[in-house]
């Protein structure tokens, strides 16, 4: 478990810093970019976040895909009730850190004590280094010149894109990645930034609603 | 305006994780549930992916995102960490920029 906690701790410290430089480059103040890491905690909401902002996306274009993306934490959270059975102040607590992260290394312990263990000491951990990473990153992506002349704009699809391969390994989910990217490029021109990602989560979620169980 | 969607989006994100762990298992047990929320980020990112690389506002553009994009895809298919994917990726953007 401590070898699984470092190797996560170090993953998540370099994603940290890529997520503080992204989001100094977006056009967030350095407050702002500290309060999301802070406040929304779950990484790939916080990168569409930033990204539909970089992007000049509509206004709650980019706090609707955040939600969007983070409605897969509620799943995480159906699955770990009753293995931290927290209630009160400390389920309240506890909510804030129902990540990827959290989730994979609590499930599948031997014991309950050691998943909530898992669950506690990853969350702790995670929270520190994500917000200490975050406002590195950023500090020093603002003490630079021109974000654009270091390939910045170029940095947040290959962030997505990063967050998007471990969740490819089947043919379906490849399948609505393709469409998907499809969907929206189609879609651009035509709409305000940023509204493409919601006509896509809207087709995707008719998708999986009507479509027939295996 | 930002503000307003770091704090709603937080929130929005705060709740969907204590809905989790305080709704009835029932309600999210369901099978269209369990079989739709996996897709959604599958798609948002994929969709972000695309956006992001071929477009600036509302419109189609190719420049060097599309290399940077290829470059990241080929660290990604070498399972090369986070921060190696992006930083090669912005790197490649740089390099190609400086030609």
């Amino acid at each position: 478990m401590i070898r699984d906690a470092l190797g996560i701790a170090v993953a998540t410290g370099a994603y940290a810093l890529s997520f503080g430089a992204i989001a100094a480059t977006s056009g967030l103040t350095l407050l702002q970019v500290a309060a999301l890491s802070a406040l929304m905690f779950t990484g790939a909401s916080q990168f569409a976040l930033v990204g539909v902002i970089g992007a000049g996306g509509s206004v709650w274009a980019g706090a609707a895909t955040a939600a969007l993306l983070g409605s897969r934490n509620a799943l995480y959270g159906l699955r770990l009730s009753a293995l931290l059975n927290v209630r009160g102040l400390r389920r309240l607590a506890a909510a804030h850190f129902v990540i990827d992260e959290t989730t994979a290394m609590a499930i599948g312990r031997d014991s309950g004590r050691e998943g909530r263990l898992a669950f506690w000491a990853t969350g702790v951990a995670l929270f520190t280094l994500w917000n200490l990473g975050t406002l590195i990153g950023a500090l020093a992506t603002h003490a630079l010149p021109d974000p654009k002349v270091l390939g910045f704009d170029a940095a947040p699809p290959a962030a997505f894109l990063a967050l998007l391969a471990p969740r490819l390994r089947a043919r379906e989910p490849l399948a609505v990645a393709l469409a998907a990217g499809v969907i929206a490029l189609v879609c651009l021109p035509f709409v305000p930034a940023g509204i493409p990602l919601l006509i896509v989560a809207v087709l995707v979620a008719g998708f999986g609603f009507w479509k027939r169980p295996k | 305006m930002i503000w307003a969607e770091v704090l709603v989006g937080s929130a929005a994100c705060y709740l969907l994780k204590l809905a989790g762990l305080s709704l009835p298992q029932h309600l999210l047990e369901d099978a269209r549930i369990q079989r739709t929320v996996p897709l959604i980020p599958v798609a948002l990112l994929a969709a972000l992916v695309a956006t992001q690389t071929f477009s600036t506002g509302q419109h189609l553009v190719l420049d060097v995102r599309a290399a940077a994009l290829g470059v990241a895809l080929i660290a990604v298919l070498l399972r090369a960490p986070f921060l190696v994917v992006v930083a090669a990726a912005a790197a490649t953007a740089a390099l190609l920029r400086l030609l």
